[in-house]
């Protein structure tokens, strides 16, 4: 068996990470990557930056924010506190409200271009058709938004997945509960135990590369539709 | 411009050899404070610039292993120097520092001289160094198991990937407390803030922290100067000050 009792708990840990920062972040970032697709407002261009961020900051500043502001002297920690929650740093719910905002721009701007590229005439001639705006958007705007939804939802499960410094930052690395693959290799480097570092590393190699390869023909079999 | 550019290159190279000399030295992170502070003092001293890189006493035996450029190792245990030695990347070990570990909080109070918080564990999360990586961590484990509380305490335990960020995550007061290296929390014979415990030295085995000249530094005569720089009257007074014992 080449991998451990604790690899297994920590690839299971990461993919259920991975999936409910998925799932979380399709609903944070459909209406958001809507409102950017569409609007006029002068906060296009702030909001734009702000959701890009992510992209931009190494992890270990996203990490040393994160941790501060969930600490008990943080705005996040006083909230949560006060509602009752308890500080987040070092729980799964705190790891992932870190992924949701690491991954966040991997969300919007697939599912933004894809609005932005259907126009606004399918949402008018729903219009016209009596539909309201919120049914159009679901039985209109989304279906035709399909691939850019899916390439969403592959790109935040496959980041999440690749997510290291912010988890290192404000994980604590607890089994079973913050120590995630990418952890779980570090902590195998520095130990030394090159054997299952191997063993876990070259898994993660094989399934960015299948994720990454079935993104690849989603988009070619896509083009292949449009005229 | 070639031509030029590899004059001003030469210069510089041969004003670097001649007589003030560069060390490039990775050290425990527990080490980080008094050795920018013996730094400053060597190159005032001897005129010789040491460039220091901080972390994991694991992750730099993996760098060095592979490759790493650098002449001296300031380990944060006497285990890894040895095998490094062994492994033939280096050899002249010596024991610079033996370092002390506190459990540490930055409440005031919370941290009572005798430990006995550890038993009423009125606290959320207690922070250590993982101890397959950090001798620090090691000892907390041995600390707490010799205590009879470890497997009380094990739910609320977190740890930081070296002993800076175990630290970190009790500077920060996301853990309320844990267990740090005294020279972290130690300066100028007194406590810099909040309420610590020195754990006794009957809990866990001495922390001896040796240091070896690498294979690469072995004909830089800084690395040397460094070395001997080490053992003097001078550095035991820095060190002494952040709370090691010689």
């Amino acid at each position: 068996m080449p991998f451990s009792p604790e690899a297994l708990q920590a690839i299971w840990l990461t993919a259920k990470l991975a999936a409910l920062t998925t799932v979380l972040l399709l609903i944070i970032a459909t209406p958001l990557a809507w409102w950017l697709a569409r609007t006029g407002s002068r906060w296009r261009a702030p909001v734009t930056a702000l959701v890009t961020l992510p992209l931009v900051l190494p992890p270990s500043v996203l990490g040393f924010y994160l941790l501060v502001a969930m600490g008990p002297n943080g705005p996040l920690g006083q909230l949560t506190q006060a509602l009752g929650w308890g500080v987040l740093s070092f729980t799964f719910t705190g790891l992932l409200i870190g992924s949701i905002v690491f991954s966040l721009p991997f969300a919007v701007q697939p599912l933004q271009h894809a609005f932005e590229a259907m126009g606004t005439r399918p949402m008018e001639v729903a219009a016209t058709l009596r539909a309201s705006p919120l049914d159009a958007f679901f039985t209109v705007a989304l279906p035709q938004a399909g691939p850019g939804l899916l390439t969403a939802a592959i790109l935040s499960f496959a980041h999440t997945v690749g997510e290291f410094g912010v988890v290192l930052m404000i994980g604590g690395n607890i089994p079973g509960v913050t120590r995630v693959v990418s952890t779980q290799i570090y902590g195998h480097v520095e130990a030394m135990e090159y054997t299952q570092a191997h063993w876990l590393a070259g898994g993660m190699l094989v399934f960015s590369f299948v994720v990454l390869l079935a993104l690849a023909l989603l988009r070619r079999s896509h083009a292949r539709v449009l005229p | 411009m070639i031509k030029r550019c590899l004059s001003v290159l030469v210069g510089l190279v041969s004003a670097v050899g001649v007589q003030a000399g560069e060390v490039s030295v990775a050290v425990a992170a527990n080490f980080t404070a008094p050795m920018q502070r013996i730094a400053a003092q060597f190159e005032a001293d001897t005129g010789h610039k040491a460039v220091l890189s901080f972390g994991a006493t694991g992750k730099f035996y993996a760098q060095i292993k592979n490759g790493a450029p650098f002449d001296v190792l300031l380990a944060a245990d006497d285990e890894t120097p040895a095998r490094l030695e062994k492994d033939g990347q280096g050899g002249s070990r010596t024991t610079y520092a033996i370092g002390k570990l506190v459990l540490w909080s930055k409440q005031p109070g919370l941290v009572d001289d005798r430990g006995e918080v550890l038993k009423a564990a009125r606290f959320e999360r207690l922070a250590l160094a993982d101890p397959k990586l950090a001798p620090y961590g090691a000892a907390a484990v041995e600390a707490v198991t010799r205590l009879g509380v470890l497997d009380a305490l094990r739910p609320k335990l977190v740890q930081g990937e070296n002993i800076a960020q175990t630290y970190q995550f009790v500077a920060t007061g996301n853990a309320q407390l844990g267990f740090v290296a005294l020279s972290q929390v130690w300066a100028d014979g007194k406590l810099k803030e909040g309420s610590a415990w020195l754990v006794p030295g009957s809990l866990y085995s001495p922390i001896r922290q040796d240091a070896i000249l690498l294979n690469k530094g072995k004909d830089n005569p800084a690395a040397a100067a460094l070395l001997q720089y080490l053992r003097g009257a001078k550095v035991a007074g820095i060190i002494r000050a952040y709370g090691y014992d010689l």
